[in-house]
């Protein structure tokens, strides 16, 4: 399975695998998360809807949900859509209404400000960050791949009863701030830190490496922080795979290496590709690791969008920044998952 | 495998109601549950096709059918968790259309029991009473009394996750039957058990079900299990309900092929229906080598082509031409192809000179004087009048 | 442990890579010395000066509160909309409905974190609510953005439970509310306590969309981490990661026990059912 049931988005919110017994199997149960295909009456709907049938209060039941979402959700995207379509302005708050009222002929005026959408094509810099952040995040989801292959490998052939201790472990490091955990890497990885004390001290660099700051640390910071996404779905394939599979290839006379590559390996595909979802995504739009560990240069979008509205206050312009974002990463990728998750329903019925 | 057919031992106490209390046999009887031309569709797909069906007071009805065939969505249907898409339920008179599940009254066993995990075995028990704002005391008095029927009494306290599958059965059946309801609905009641106890909680089932009065309606695809139990059968087929009978109807007239080769198993020959009387109907069989005299009406038009089911065990085998008989008629030859000993019955597989196979399932009773049957013996077949029955498509 | 080596390399090297930052930190923070490079001796003096810096308590005294009100409410709603997407079948708008309530999941922090505040700066000019920006708009931000996880937590527990429970308490004669909390509730319970608990620390942990929504007046916990480490190494953050890891140990353990307690007595009773 391909989709991603349980992504977890944004940098310090990493914690979603938290719940010990659950975070696998929630990878696992092939749910898209977008749209309608997302968890459909059980196998036979048997009684599903049962509830609700006779259930005189389920439109209060309803409501509760359905109208948060739509104040706290739905309406702040046609708000952040409205005012990345109208122009910055000295004032409080920094932007021009898109109506008017002109006095003297009593009518109103929508003006469409595109400037901003211009601006975001029109200037490098905001597609320089954007391929940036996906050139990041690409890297980062090959070393979260190469690291957490094996160790997702390993749980899954180590023997039962340590699978499970092996698997909190992995869990565990969500339980503490992932802030602390991306902090951890400064001391690490300074001029000064241990990493260059160590090598120096080994006599392999006479003067320290400039690695704090660069985009190199963003890339270890990003990967450290990301992997038990890449590991969990993965455990999850590896551990489903058919022991008997590997068997028969070795009774067929295909060394160990040989029927790794040619069947374990094909076989885990879908939760490799889940892993990767899990990790691209949010590292994109990933703020306080290129922040933290990422010198100045280390342009990407989230950042780029945070200044945007911090430091220049151009609430307009970040507005536009996140509709771009939205558009060309997280509206694909939820098609995506979609259509997939209707072609898994299809290729199960 | 040969299907015993039903005999009085088999189940002792069916009997006995059966010759007491056959309503289903008066015309002014008024049933206690009437389904009236009652379809379920699940999208475009017919899971119930326009099944009416009466159940008298105090009756055991099994509803009995294959996979798929539309049990369980009737039951449920009968329960209130699923509305028909067309047609009515009534019970004991009154239009259940729209009436919720909580509000009928009728209970039902789930097949996979639906024991609350987070209550006692008597917090189970209890919990429909509660419903029902039944008083405390009663509603003690009644727990144990329920346990003590199905023999629970000193695993009250227990959770359901405590007690073995039987035991949980028998949780589930206490449980619905506490409620004292008008009709208790019970889907695989014995799915779950192992061979053995469910053989033995078969005849529990029906002693319960005597001792309270209550009427059972019970969804199985074990045809056994259904002869054992049931006061009549229902027995459906793709959603329709191919016959309505005691197991004995079932068993010794079954009116269409689906019927007779679902219960038991069954040689049929294709034929056409040449003399058809009040008394008797004629079939020329091109198959069975012979004429087929069936002595009972087929109500079927001369020229009609049919089948005509003989049960293996109703067939005799021998070597010599069988004596009296009308030569041609119910009688036919073969070679013996397979014998399979099962210890008091041999099955032979038989092959006519049409080269239609028929099994025989004859007792093995050693008669010294006479050769035993074996491999490539040529065979005499034969039948009594009364042991075939004529089925239409 | 898996038998071959270059396995059990791989499964050391990951584990290692997990927790020697980790490690790191705690070590660090019972150093005299403020380099990480340089032990000079064992000492809690960096514990001292956490204790006594008043705008780190007071700002973790807020993400409690914060996170405690906006979990309570996340599985209040979370569960509402578990239920709905698990039982209530295909009710109108609900492929909106599903999509809004997973779109957190995969929506970038900064998006989320500006469009709920420009909600809030729109609300407060058109009705005057919310008064400016402070406890009142982060709770509302987390408990958006939490309720989602618990949504899928809950949801999933739903699913995975016997709906043929419900239709037998229905079957009985228990009304739906009845049913939901006589039967359901307490069969999901700890589906909703680990909601919970992932919303706290969820809600704890939020830095981008609290930097959005947070006023003046009001900085949390990890706004105040993220300020003073944005500026390089600060010893004192080592002893607040050294505090939160040993939190989290002692709840790790707690759990451990009252797990193996649970696996002993379902030992006891399966044998219990097995003797009859
Ligand atoms: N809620 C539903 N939605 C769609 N199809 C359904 C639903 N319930 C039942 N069906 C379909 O209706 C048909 C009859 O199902 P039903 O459960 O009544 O069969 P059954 O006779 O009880 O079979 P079994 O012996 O396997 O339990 C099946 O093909 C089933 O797939
Ligand atoms: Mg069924």
């Amino acid at each position: 399975m391909a989709a991603i049931s349980n992504p977890v988005p944004g940098g310090s919110r990493n914690s979603a695998g938290l719940v010990p017994p659950e975070p696998v199997e929630p990878v696992t149960s092939g749910q898209a998360p977008g749209g309608a295909g997302a968890a459909e009456p059980g196998p036979r709907g048997s009684g599903l809807g049962l509830l609700s049938r006779f259930r005189p209060g389920r439109g209060v039941v309803m409501a509760i949900p359905y109208g948060w979402l739509l104040l706290f959700f739905l309406i702040p995207f046609l708000i952040v859509l409205k005012i990345s379509l109208s122009e910055a302005q000295l004032a409080i708050p920094p932007f021009t209404p898109l109506t008017e009222t002109l006095a003297e002929e009593g009518r109103t005026v929508i003006t469409l400000f595109w400037d901003n959408y211009r601006r975001l094509t029109g200037d490098d810099l905001y597609i320089i960050a954007y391929l940036n952040s996906l050139w990041i995040a690409f890297v980062s989801t090959i070393f979260c791949l190469l690291i957490g292959y094996p160790v997702a490998y390993a749980i899954a052939k180590a023997d039962p009863r340590w699978r499970a201790p092996l698997l909190m472990l992995i869990i565990l490091p969500f339980w503490t701030s992932f802030l602390i955990r991306v902090y951890a890497w400064i001391g690490i990885l300074s001029d000064t830190g241990l990493l260059n004390n160590f090598l120096m001290m080994l006599g392999i660099i006479d003067s320290p490496l400039r690695i704090l700051y660069t985009p190199t640390a963003t890339y270890i910071g990003i990967t450290y922080s990301y992997l038990p996404f890449m590991i969990l779905p993965l455990y999850a394939t590896l551990e489903k795979m058919d022991n008997t599979l590997l068997e028969a290839a070795a009774d067929l006379g295909c060394p160990p290496w040989k029927a790794f590559l040619t069947i374990t390996l094909p076989l885990s595909i879908p939760g490799m590709l889940a892993g990767s979802l899990l990790v691209f995504i949010p590292a994109t739009g990933e703020f306080v690791i290129p922040e933290l560990l990422g010198g100045p240069d280390t342009l990407m979008i989230g950042r780029v969008l945070w200044s945007e509205f911090f430091n220049n206050r151009d609430w307009p312009v970040a507005s536009a920044v996140a509709i771009a974002l939205l558009l060309f990463l997280v509206v694909p990728i939820m098609l995506f998952q979609n259509v997939q998750g209707r072609q898994q329903e299809a290729g199960r019925g | 495998m040969a299907m015993p057919p039903p005999t009085a031992a088999a189940s002792p106490s069916r009997t006995a109601a059966k010759t007491t209390l056959e309503p289903w046999r008066d015309p002014q009887a008024k049933p206690y549950v009437r389904v009236e031309k009652v379809t379920k569709k699940f999208g475009d797909f017919t899971a119930v096709d326009d099944v009416s069906l009466s159940i008298y007071r105090g009756e055991f009805f099994s509803l009995l059918g294959g996979s798929g065939s539309g049990k369980t969505t009737l039951l449920r249907m009968l329960a209130g968790f699923e509305q028909p898409t067309e047609g009515r339920i009534f019970i004991d008179g009154v239009d259940m259309s729209g009436v919720p599940p909580y509000e009928r009254p009728v209970n039902m066993m789930f097949q996979s029991y639906a024991l609350f995990p987070h209550m006692t075995v008597e917090g189970n028990i209890a919990f429909g009473l509660h419903q029902d704002k039944v008083p405390k005391a009663e509603i003690q008095d009644r727990v144990r009394e329920v346990l003590e029927l199905v023999q629970l009494a000193q695993f009250g306290k227990r959770k359901p996750h405590q007690l073995s599958g039987g035991q949980r059965q028998r949780v589930a059946l206490a449980r619905a039957l506490v409620k004292r309801p008008k009709i208790l609905l019970l889907d695989e009641p014995l799915g779950a058990l192992d061979k053995k106890l469910r053989e033995q909680t078969q005849f529990e089932l029906v002693n319960i079900q005597e001792k309270v009065g209550i009427t059972f309606v019970i969804v199985t695809h074990d045809q056994e299990e259904a002869m054992t139990m049931s006061s009549r059968i229902a027995v459906m087929n793709r959603g329709y309900i191919a016959q309505v009978g005691t197991p004995t109807e079932i068993y010794e007239y079954p009116n269409n092929r689906f019927v007779a080769e679902f219960i038991g198993s069954v040689n049929t020959f294709s034929g056409r229906v040449i003399e058809s009387a009040q008394d008797h109907s004629l079939v020329r069989s091109e198959e069975a080598g012979c004429d087929l005299y069936i002595s009972h009406p087929s109500h079927i038009a001369t020229g009609t082509p049919c089948w005509v089911a003989v049960r293996p065990e109703k067939v005799t085998i021998s070597k010599d031409q069988p004596m009296g008989g009308e030569p041609g008629r119910n009688q036919t030859q073969g070679v013996v192809k397979e014998i399979a000993y099962l210890g008091d019955v041999s099955i032979y597989d038989v092959e006519l000179d049409s080269g239609k196979r028929v099994r025989v399932t004859a007792p093995n009773v050693t008669r010294r004087t006479e050769m035993p049957i074996t491999w490539e013996d040529r065979v005499h077949l034969s039948w009594r009048p009364f042991a075939g029955s004529v089925l239409t498509e | 442990m898996p038998k071959s080596w270059f396995l059990r390399i791989g499964l050391v090297t990951g584990l290692l890579f997990l927790y020697l930052p980790i490690l790191l930190l705690v070590i660090l923070s019972f150093n005299a010395n403020r380099s990480v490079a340089v032990w000079s001796g064992f000492s809690f003096h960096w514990y001292r000066e956490l204790f006594n810096d008043q705008q780190l308590l007071s700002a973790a005294w807020l993400s409690v509160q914060v996170a405690f009100v906006s979990a309570t409410f996340a599985v209040v709603l979370g569960t509402l909309a578990g239920l709905m997407l698990a039982r209530f079948g295909a009710f109108r708008g609900r492929a909106l409905f599903s999509g809004m309530v997973s779109a957190p999941l995969v929506m970038p922090e900064v998006i989320l974190g500006l469009s709920l505040l420009l909600l809030f700066v729109s609300l407060e000019q058109l009705t005057g609510w919310p008064e400016g920006r402070g406890m009142l708009t982060i709770i509302l931000s987390h408990i958006t953005f939490t309720m989602a996880f618990v949504t899928v937590v809950v949801q999933s527990r739903l699913v995975s439970m016997d709906a043929s429970l419900e239709e037998a308490a229905m079957d009985l004669g228990a009304r739906p509310a009845k049913v939901f909390f006589v039967i359901t509730l307490p069969i999901i319970a700890p589906a909703i306590v680990s909601g919970w608990l992932l919303a706290f620390t969820l809600s704890l942990d939020d830095l981008v969309i609290t930097s959005f929504v947070s006023g003046p007046g009001s900085t949390t916990l990890p706004q105040v981490v993220f300020s003073s480490v944005r500026l390089g190494l600060s010893p004192k953050i080592n002893a607040l990661a050294t505090i939160v890891v040993a939190i989290v140990a002692v709840g790790i353990i707690i759990a451990g026990i009252y797990n193996a307690r649970q696996e002993r007595m379902r030992q006891l009773d399966e044998k219990m059912a097995a003797q009859g």
